[in-house]
């Protein structure tokens, strides 16, 4: 279904051939790609298909093994990031670099080549903001700011250096559903000036909404350039990940039991400068069903955890309530004990320690149990548990008992969230449980933790990603800004309705509601 | 032009092992271009420094000596470093031990004490040591207040407590004025294990620490929650492991066998309480700490290490007329090279000039 | 004179070696680095400058001799935490016992020898102002260089382009290498500078301060400064407040000495060294943990490739 482009003439940029190899890995392999000037082209492709790579090897972070780049029918090398600028290649990543203790203005100012002096820049910055509607304030700390005007620092910092073509790697990842449409906006504006975009994602409703043209990658090939809205969404799934991606068993009405998790009025602090305050939290968890918890990263999700699982504590102990004991003022060893299990956001140094062997990574939260007698540590014990977990949960490891940093982030994912399930825990909480990871891994963990609910277990699911939590949750709530919304049987969400909940603004009875 | 940094993938035990000892040879090589510089031969040196002090059984015996308080304190040190705790005051710790300690020696003066003096005068510079150390732990988990600083400036007046007592009150009124105690009575004094020789009990006492330390770091969950807190602190606390429990820990650990090597040395060394009790041990034990890579065995061998390279220049000022200068100069060299040779082994460094490969 | 314009004067002298030192460890920290070096290239400073001085029978060699081997001790610390990204900790400590042991066989054959006094400065008409002209307008160049170098560290970090780069690498070295910002090449400087100003404020303590060489002469002035670039929260404003605080301290425990109080030496002594914990412990109390610390100090550098 080859695309028809509006414009003619030859193309602002064409990748031939790319390829790029690490080892025995082959990242990309023989990439064929072309953008129009003034064409929002979308980059599909799951975790791990090459998008990033190919991505940074046009911006010039990376050298590619093989093929070349043509820019305006040119070949180019492009050696940096500072040629690519040069070119008129302007770049937003996924994760901003950005520094919270200064200024907006500073912020802007640092990043770019040339003399800049933060009074011009302050003008430009109020010009841009004003033709592409990037509100921001100059003398704001960047701390203070939310991820969506954070990220407008970020464009704003391309649009300085007049751009050919402004390549995005998964903007609306932190952006609430109305901050993203702002982003399209501001997209759409840029694109009918003849800037071209090429827009990385993997949320088909946006690519369709943006692009009339998309090129999916899948194991680092391109398998297809299509038109997004001439193509269902089963078939572009099915192009991305190759097979029929199977649906999660959820069977039939569950009757959940017993309260596993009570938290009642929760008010935590901030724990420093950049943390965000609970207020007011309310939540219940029964045996056997999953409560998830949907919101934009920043809004308390991290907090949340460290009050649930007790790296933080709160201010008295009935604020928490596990297994009907008051554990507000217990720490997480003491939560442990109880029969309650934690999975964090961050793998590598919360959930595990990356220079530690498998084994040893067992003792984080198994100490109290098997692997372990009167302080002394029971070395095989370990070793065998941590076995059992690998096979268990289909964990690839490169060798016998490989330090954690070794293993992909799918199966560092699994061996965390399956090292809390061995411990078959009354009550687990697990927070992005397949943030980073591949979709095999993905369901895997899904129905992990679904058959963990059907077996009796309370299941608490702390999620980024909205169309997870509609798979697996039985009830949910959205976090925003520190406060929870009332929990909800999913079948009565909607995603607009989420959407709503996520910017803080509550559904009035009729519908009504502001924007 | 930038240096290119890339973590190497597989260390193997071997190379790491070897990395010290490559850092010495190299500071070797240096302090011996430096000696010749200073006009003197450096194979000449190398003899005195090194091979003398390991060719006669006196100086294999003051090897040990000057060793003891090294291992003991460097193991301590090496609980503290290990989670990231950067305990600069052992030197202060070994002090107040020492100083405590002797406080027991000298009430008991004169009178006809039994056994019982010795062992408590042990402990005694065991809790003083600890107590000084509790001082930047509790800084620190309280109040936030960076040890290194702290710990360090309590060197200074522990020093100064010393020196007050030995000039004031404790000093000894038979001892034509000069700043120094009352020789303890042989029931404080810690005595020598083989008759007529010049290794006291103190070399044993390390000797435990070592094993146990050994035991403890490999085996315990104590020594795991040190590593994970040194390696991964969020880790750690997800552990259900307080950092500051681990901090008050570590730091009463390091600063009472810091107290004890200073109380060891005072009952069995010197004999009695002077101004200087310390030609640095405390300082230099942090380089045996890093020379003996943190690890109990490295240790012990990093400490015989170092003391030899004390007794050698001792023996180089008298015979070669080297200053004592130079041994404290090549110490520093040799900490340099072992931190940069533990940098080689972890990671592949390239010298890139612009638009180098990437 | 009276005694009490003695003090005053004698509190300016003790307290630009620290301030001197201490604004170049504080833009070494800002630029994330770390360097517990300083004791070590300020007794290399003392050592060098003396040697240089009585050599050539020069001030101002003397001087540059002090900066330049403060410099060369920096560039050594550089090479191993930037190039070898070895801890900070232990290299600094290194630096500070290969300093200190150098610096003592650098100076031994200088000892005994004695330097003429430094020329002050008078500004003419100002110094003649009773108490505060002889104070503020009759000082030698050191005590004026110190103001200006203050002044001059403050624009630089504050307003400057440069200074800017530098805070921000110190903020977030990940950030700013993504942004291609040069972490190696600043950090380098930074350290030169820090070591520079040791190695002056080394050079001040032995031509000017004491006007010979003596083992041992720091006396831990290096890790003073260390301490009060944290009490000065990393701002060069507070850092003059904090040189002179501290200054005055160990000069009236002197004093304090001399008119006897009754109170042992020993205890005067210990004044400064309890009055840096103090004030770590009225900083924290203050903002509850190290606020204001660049948030990239002490941690090696390592990019992702």
């Amino acid at each position: 279904m080859k695309a028809d482009v509006s414009s003619s003439g030859p193309p602002l940029v064409e990748l031939k051939g790319i390829s790029k190899r690490y080892g025995d890995l082959l990242a990309n392999d023989g990439i064929d790609l072309s953008i129009e000037p003034g064409e929002i082209h979308a980059l599909l492709g799951e975790n791990g298909a090459g998008k990033s790579t190919l991505v940074k090897i046009l911006y010039g972070v990376i050298e590619p093994s093989a093929g070349e780049i043509r820019w305006e029918s040119r070949p180019v090398s492009i050696g940096s990031p500072v040629e690519a600028r040069n070119l008129g290649l302007g770049m937003v990543f996924q994760h901003f670099s950005l520094f919270d203790e200064l200024t907006v203005a500073e912020n802007i100012a640092v990043a770019l080549s040339g003399d800049w002096d933060l009074a011009t820049v302050r003008g430009k910055l109020g010009e841009i903001s004003r033709t592409y509607g990037l509100a921001l304030d100059a003398d704001r700390a960047v701390w203070t700011l939310s991820a969506g005007e954070r990220q407008r620092i970020e464009i704003v910092r391309c649009l300085l250096q007049n751009p050919r073509l402004l390549i995005l790697d998964e903007p609306t990842s932190v952006l609430t559903p109305q901050e993203a449409e702002h982003l399209f906006t501001t997209l759409d504006r840029l694109s009918a000036e003849g800037c071209s975009i090429l827009y990385i994602s993997h949320k088909l409703e946006e690519v369709r909404r943006l692009c009339r043209r998309a090129t999916i990658l899948r194991a680092g090939r391109v398998v297809a350039t299509i038109d997004p809205r001439a193509s269902s969404a089963r078939e572009i799934a099915a192009l991305m990940v190759g097979s029929e991606v199977g649906e999660i068993r959820t069977d039939a009405p569950h009757h959940p039991e017993g309260e596993m998790l009570k938290v009642a009025s929760l008010n935590l602090p901030p724990a420093g400068m950049h943390g965000q305050a609970l207020r007011g939290i309310d939540l219940k968890a029964r045996a056997g069903e999953v409560v998830g918890i949907a919101g934009i990263a920043g809004n308390g999700q991290t907090e949340l955890f460290a009050a649930l699982s007790g790296e933080r504590l709160a201010g008295g102990p009935d604020a928490v309530v596990i297994a009907g004991r008051p554990v507000g003022t217990t720490g997480i060893d003491g939560r442990r004990r109880l029969g309650a299990a934690f999975v964090p956001e961050e793998r590598l140094g919360h959930a595990a320690a990356p220079t530690h062997r498998l084994s040893e990574n067992t003792l984080i939260s198994h100490a109290a149990a098997e692997v372990s007698r009167s302080g002394f540590i029971l070395v095989n014990a370990a070793r065998r548990l941590a076995r059992t977990i690998v096979q268990s949960f289909d964990v690839r490891t490169p060798e016998g008992d490989p330090q954690a940093r070794k293993l992909s982030g799918g199966n560092l994912q699994k061996f965390v969230i399956g090292r809390e399930i061995i411990r078959k825990p009354k009550l687990i909480v697990v927070d992005q449980p397949t943030w980073g990871v591949d979709a095999g891994a993905a369901r895997l963990i899904r129905q992990a933790l679904v058959d963990l609910a059907r077996q009796g277990s309370a299941v608490v699911v702390v999620s980024q990603d909205l169309d997870e939590l509609f798979e697996v949750a039985d009830r949910m709530a959205v976090i925003h800004q520190g406060t929870l919304s009332p929990l909800k049987p999913i079948g009565e969400w909607t995603k607009e309705a989420v959407g709503l909940e996520m910017l803080g603004v509550a559904q009035a009875p009729g519908g009504v509601h502001a924007v | 032009m930038r240096f290119e940094l890339t973590p190497r993938p597989n260390v193997s035990p071997v190379m790491r092992a070897l990395a010290p000892v490559a850092a010495f040879i190299t500071a070797f090589l240096i302090a011996g271009f430096v000696i010749w510089l200073m006009g003197r031969s450096p194979a000449a040196a190398f003899d005195v420094y090194v091979l003398q002090p390991l060719s006669d059984p006196w100086s294999l015996q003051e090897l040990v000596v000057k060793a003891t308080p090294l291992a003991l304190i460097a193991i301590g040190l090496s609980y503290c470093f290990r989670a990231n705790l950067w305990n600069i005051g052992a030197e202060g710790q070994y002090v107040i031990g020492a100083v405590l300690g002797s406080w027991l020696a000298l009430k008991t003066h004169g009178t006809d004490a039994g056994l019982w003096v010795l062992p408590l005068m042990l402990l005694l510079g065991i809790i003083g040591g600890a107590l000084w150390g509790l001082i930047p732990a509790f800084l620190k988990t309280r109040f936030g207040v960076n040890e290194i600083l702290t710990s360090l400036m309590l060197v200074y007046v522990a020093q100064l407590v010393l020196d007050y007592l030995v000039r004031g009150p404790w000093r000894d009124p038979k001892g034509f004025n000069f700043p120094q105690s009352v020789t303890f009575d042989p029931s404080a004094t810690l005595h020598p294990i083989f008759e007529g020789g010049r290794v006291h009990f103190g070399a044993l006492f390390a000797l435990i620490a070592v094993l146990a330390t050994a035991v403890i770091l490999g085996r315990t969950l104590f020594g795991y929650r040190l590593k994970l807190t040194g390696d991964a602190p969020r880790a750690a606390r997800f552990a259900g492991f307080s950092s500051k429990s681990t901090t008050m820990a570590v730091f009463a650990i390091s600063g009472g066998l810091a107290g004890l090597a200073g109380i060891t040395e005072v009952s069995g060394q010197i004999g009695q309480l002077q101004p200087s009790i310390s030609p640095g041990y405390g300082f230099t034990a942090i380089t045996v700490a890093f020379l003996g890579r943190l690890n109990p065995i490295g240790i012990l061998i990093a400490a015989l290490v170092v003391a030899l390279t004390f007794i050698g220049g001792e023996s180089a000022q008298i015979l070669l007329k080297l200053p004592l200068d130079l041994t404290q100069a090549f110490q520093g060299i040799l900490l340099l090279c072992v931190l940069a040779a533990d940098a080689l082994v972890s990671y592949r460094i390239r010298f890139v000039t612009r638009g180098g490969g990437k | 004179m009276t005694t009490f314009e003695a003090i005053l004067l004698t509190i300016v002298t003790a307290s630009t070696p620290l301030l001197i030192a201490a604004l170049g460890e504080l833009v070494a920290e800002r630029s994330g680095v770390l360097n517990l070096g300083v004791e070590g290239m300020m007794a290399m400073g003392a050592a060098c400058s003396f040697a240089a001085a009585i050599t050539f029978d020069s001030t101002f060699l003397g001087v540059a001799a002090g900066i330049l081997a403060g410099a060369l001790m920096a560039s050594l610390f550089a090479l191993v935490v930037l190039g070898f990204a070895a801890n900070q900790v232990g290299s600094g400590l290194a630096l500070t016992i290969f300093g200190l042991g150098l610096s003592g066989l650098i100076g031994a054959p200088f000892v005994g020898a004695r330097r003429d006094p430094v020329a002050h400065i008078d500004v003419p008409g100002l110094s003649d102002i009773p108490v505060i002209g002889r104070l503020f307008f009759e000082q030698d160049l050191f005590v004026y260089a110190s103001i200006a170098l203050t002044i001059l560290v403050a624009i630089y970090l504050t307003r400057t382009r440069s200074g800017l780069t530098l805070r921000s690498i110190g903020e977030n070295h990940t950030s700013a290498n993504a942004l291609g910002l040069p972490v190696w090449r600043v950090r380098f400087w930074a350290i030169l500078f820090g070591g520079a100003c040791a190695g002056l404020a080394g050079a001040y303590l032995a031509l000017v301060y004491t006007r010979f060489w003596s083992p041992g002469m720091t006396a831990g002035r290096g890790w003073i400064a260390l301490a009060l670039v944290v009490f000065a929260a990393w701002r060069p404003g507070w850092l003059l407040v904090g040189a002179y605080i501290f200054g005055a301290a160990t000069v009236l425990q002197l004093h304090a000495q001399a008119a006897q109080f009754g109170v042992p030496p020993q205890v005067l002594s210990a004044v400064p060294y309890l009055a840096t914990i103090l004030a770590l412990l009225l900083l924290s109390l203050r903002h509850g943990r190290a606020i204001g610390a660049p948030g990239s100090l002490g941690v090696p550098f390592v990019p992702d490739r």
